[in-house]
């Protein structure tokens, strides 16, 4: 029960964090650490509400744990992206100094 | 009452790690504190009875993300660092490349 | 360009925004996480959800683990699709790689002299990493684990032996592919193969059930487990030739 509203209000204030995150960070890396952050107060809000002290609904276990997959890969992709736009951009600029 | 101090201790912990880590100076300090926080919210699934969650938040959230963010961090980095020491050696004219930290 | 716009605290120009533009994005965040505080504080406690459902119908699903029935069973579209999901970001990350189609799928580097403490760490640890995750597999049935965290501790032991600077994988021989799709091949004949009956698709018949989703579930836990890995060594490896080393010197 109280349990519940703990989890449940952590993961909005969690949820906060990650945006400014998402909004105020410049660096690449650290924008993929707040959206992440975002990920999990997401996954605790739904954990938390499928959370009935006594029974446990599966439904939302079973989205949280694609979820979690789905996200992990998600940013796997954007991070190559990222790494090969900085290769990419710094092939152009060694050529431009040359 | 002791498991209400744990709820509040590890909802705390949680929104500390993330405060933290997301305010943390380096970019490496940062991925770090966000593998703790992995690692912190994987109890927390514990705590909400979500087993199968925990085991695969261990091994992904706090595992294998954390060694993707790390490697890209190394080669985003890494490449910085490089272009660095060509820039002091041979290209002191650009002064917005070579001003470094 | 690129640099300067997103990593340029590293090269110590000045920072992007103003302090006045990060009290903006301050207080646009509170407001944001304080309204859905209210939000929820104010609103009625959700329902009893599907727990009750879930329970009463797990006969027929074939396995006795909630979360399993409801990932293989009750709601299979769902995770037929995150595999597909899976498969999709696994052929991006492909098709970014230098290909290496000569080469074969795992090259061990005998030549390299790494950390002898490390490489009998990893002997230990690769051995119990697959017996753990044969053991979470076989019990996702009846308790927790299953395909993901199988896939996910494999994958975690694959990182680290391809830490230890040893052993190199590639994703472009036939073989590897053939990992990487054979869970979503696999879950989608057996799921048109069900549907030859008088079935739908992905209705499995009640006396097979545990057995497809154990078929099901491992394949689905090698292509994870290897579509992770190639996320993992997509990421790490520098340039084609700083592998060359990992060529086998026979």
């Amino acid at each position: 029960m109280t349990q519940d509203l703990i989890y449940s209000v952590t993961s909005l204030a969690l949820f906060g964090c990650g945006f400014y995150g998402l909004l105020a960070l410049p660096h690449i890396l650290r924008k993929l650490l707040a959206i992440n952050i975002m990920g999990v107060s997401v996954f605790m809000l739904l954990l938390a509400t499928a959370n009935h002290g006594t029974s446990i609904d599966p439904v939302p276990h079973a989205m949280v744990l694609t979820g979690i997959v789905v996200a992990v890969a998600g940013t796997a992709l954007c991070l190559k992206l990222a790494v090969n736009i900085n290769a990419i951009d710094q092939n152009e600029r060694d050529s431009n100094h040359q | 009452m002791l498991e209400l101090a744990i709820d509040l201790l590890l909802a705390a912990g949680a929104i500390t790690l993330a405060v933290l880590s997301l305010a943390a100076k380096k970019v490496f300090t940062a991925i770090v504190l966000y593998v703790s926080l992995g690692l912190l919210v994987t109890l927390i699934w514990a705590r909400l009875g979500a087993w199968d969650i925990a085991i695969a938040e261990a091994a992904i959230g706090a595992g294998l993300t954390g060694a993707l963010l790390l490697a890209a961090w190394r080669r985003l980095d890494d490449n910085r660092t490089a272009e660095e020491g060509v820039a002091d050696g041979k290209l002191k004219l650009d002064g917005e490349d070579s001003e470094h930290v | 360009m690129f640099d300067r716009l997103v990593l340029h605290e590293t090269s110590g120009t000045k920072p992007a925004l103003k302090s006045s533009t990060k009290i903006a994005c301050g207080l646009a965040s509170f407001a944001l996480s304080g309204g859905l505080i209210a939000a929820l504080l104010l609103s009625e406690r959700a329902g009893p959800g599907l727990a009750a459902l879930t329970a009463s119908r797990m006969d027929e699903s074939g396995v006795e683990n909630p979360v399993t029935a409801v990932l293989l069973n009750f709601r299979s579209y769902d995770t037929l699709l995150e595999i597909a999901v899976l498969l999709i970001v696994a052929v991006a990350m492909l098709s970014m790689q230098p290909s290496a189609t000569n080469r074969s799928m795992v090259e061990v580097n005998h030549r390299h002299s790494g950390d002898p403490v490390l490489a009998g760490l990893l002997r230990w640890l690769v051995a119990l990493a697959t017996v753990l995750s044969g053991y979470l597999l076989w019990t996702g049935a009846y308790a927790p684990g299953g395909a993901f965290q199988a896939g996910s501790v494999i994958a975690g032991a694959c990182v680290a032996l391809k830490l230890s600077g040893r052993y190199h994988f590639f994703w472009h021989p036939l073989k590897a592919r053939l990992l990487l799709t054979i869970g979503l091949a696999v879950f989608v004949l057996v799921g048109g193969f069900c549907a030859t009956g008088d079935k739908r698709v992905l209705e499995y018949p009640l006396e097979y059930a545990g057995m497809l989703i154990l078929i099901i579930e491992l394949a689905a836990t090698v292509s994870i487990a290897a579509i992770l890995l190639l996320l993992f060594t997509g990421l790490q490896d520098d340039k084609p030739d700083a592998t060359q080393a990992g060529r086998p010197s026979t």
